[in-house]
């Protein structure tokens, strides 16, 4: 290993200490659940790696919300999650989750658990509250700018979000001229997306056209993605059987659908949960701009 | 065929019927959204620079390139001729094809020419060459300056950053790919 990693990897082992000693503050369970796993939800880009007759885990996500179905209130997981084909400066094809799940909350309140996360991080390690990264300085103190995802496209974008999204450029777009807009002075949480995108997120009331879905940007990178969870079992199928079709017009493999989760989600209750990339927290907290640096080991380097 | 997640930068690909380079190369992929392929790429024929967001889905012929080693016989003007020294063919390629590598032609020297087609687009010197300092100031050794390199001109033209004590006649080992100075040959 490469002796210039030390420091980012002490830097590493504070912040999991940090994000612990949080969530047991916050009346959070720490949780295992199964890396293996015979089926996962489908999702259209998200191409799962296979061990034998098994999935690896791409989140830890159906899991955690049977636990929520089984009883438990709140819980969180520091997960390593394998996605294949996914390599770059911000991304490992084996990476690193932070998912936590809280009964009886919403999107909006996971927002603003997520500025309380960020800024216990730096209060236990001594760091300011303003912070620069990539050439920006950045306040983390509270509250984070929040901004509709339609809103960002009249912002930033040539196009409307709905135009977009009937010539199947919405990626495009958001990668080329939201991104780079988004968290550059503040975190900015931009949220409402819209439902086609969120395959495992509540709708909202008053707009089914509209999911209960965010991410947090910070210097114009995607730190975390969270909803409000979908809990209607027969709606949740309904689109699950969407993402095969759609996965197999790929000619990729659907597999089976996962059924023990489909059947234990009409027991579970209202809740709301975020998956927090933590390469990319350790990233921002040295103001390194390649996730090669924050890992022991590259896939390279084996 | 090369699908998208093959790219990376100095990948060789045909768009359009013309070869081109990727120089730069990023992968974004956007919270449940698809992988893109934000790609730089300059066209080996007439050097314009193409930006193109590539999908996973999208596919890419390999450019039609190949190399042949030649011997560089000498230049006239503005062409410069090549031969094949298995059967003696001869190649002209112009000078503004060249770009750095008639920095370090000399007479006879073995090349690998880049053909497109049959069309010859490029040279590759070898990665390390042996030429003469042509022109040199004498090193002033009253020089205060705590400068530890100085410029000198090679015998092909190519002006190079070299130690104060080189002098002129003195033979020079170069790094054809950064165009720096190795060390002096006895």
């Amino acid at each position: 290993m490469n002796i210039n990693k030390i420091p980012a990897l002490l830097r590493r082992a504070q912040l999991i200490e940090g994000i612990r000693r949080f969530f047991v503050q916050q009346g959070y369970l720490e949780v295992e659940t199964p890396i293996l796993l015979p089926t996962i939800a489908p999702e259209i880009h998200i191409e799962p790696h296979v061990s034998g007759r098994f999935f690896l885990q791409t989140s830890p996500e159906l899991c955690m919300k049977r636990m929520l179905a089984g009883g438990h209130t709140r819980i969180y997981q520091i997960a390593r999650c394998f996605r294949r084909g996914e390599r770059g400066r911000l991304h490992l094809p084996e990476f690193t989750m932070l998912e936590w799940y809280r009964v009886d909350a919403d999107y909006f309140d996971l927002m603003e658990e997520c500025e309380d996360l960020f800024l216990y991080l730096l209060g236990s390690l001594g760091l300011e509250q303003i912070i620069s990264y990539g050439g920006h300085t950045i306040t983390l103190e509270k509250s984070w700018e929040r901004i509709t995802v339609a809103e960002a496209f009249l912002r930033f974008s040539p196009i409307s979000m709905a135009d977009a999204l009937a010539a199947g450029s919405f990626d495009e777009i958001l990668v080329q001229y939201l991104e780079p807009h988004l968290g550059m002075r503040a975190p900015t949480f931009l949220y409402d997306y819209p439902a086609s995108l969120a395959s495992l997120a509540r709708t909202k009331e008053d707009d089914p056209s509209v999911a209960e879905r965010f991410e947090v940007y910070v210097a114009g990178i995607e730190m975390a993605n969270g909803f409000s969870e979908l809990t209607d079992a027969t709606e949740q199928r309904r689109r699950f059987e969407q993402e095969r079709e759609s996965i197999r017009s790929q000619g990729r493999d659907p597999g089976m659908l996962p059924e023990k989760f489909l059947h234990d989600l009409s027991g579970m209750p209202d809740a709301a949960g975020i998956a927090l990339g933590v390469d990319r927290l350790v990233m921002l907290f040295i103001g390194s701009t390649c996730i090669d640096e924050v890992v022991s080991f590259t896939p390279e380097e084996l | 065929m090369y699908t998208a997640s093959d790219l990376r930068k100095g990948l060789k690909v045909q768009i359009d019927g013309e070869p081109y380079i990727v120089t730069e190369f990023v992968f974004s992929k956007p919270g449940k959204g698809q992988a893109l392929y934000r790609t730089k790429l300059r066209n080996m024929l007439s050097g314009n620079q193409l930006e193109r967001t590539y999908r996973s889905v999208d596919k890419f012929e390999p450019a039609a390139l190949s190399e042949r080693t030649m011997q560089f016989l000498y230049s006239q003007g503005d062409e410069y001729h090549f031969m094949d020294v298995k059967n003696y063919e001869q190649i002209i390629i112009k000078e503004d094809q060249l770009s750095e590598a008639k920095s370090f032609l000399i007479d006879n020297m073995e090349v690998q020419i880049l053909l497109f087609g049959e069309r010859a687009i490029g040279v590759t010197p070898p990665n390390f060459v042996v030429l003469k300092v042509a022109k040199s100031e004498p090193w002033a050794k009253g020089d205060t300056s705590g400068s530890d390199s100085k410029p000198v001109t090679l015998e092909t033209g190519y002006v190079i950053q070299v130690p104060p004590f080189i002098e002129e006649g003195d033979r020079l080992q170069v790094d054809t790919r950064t165009g720096t100075y190795v060390t002096r040959v006895k």
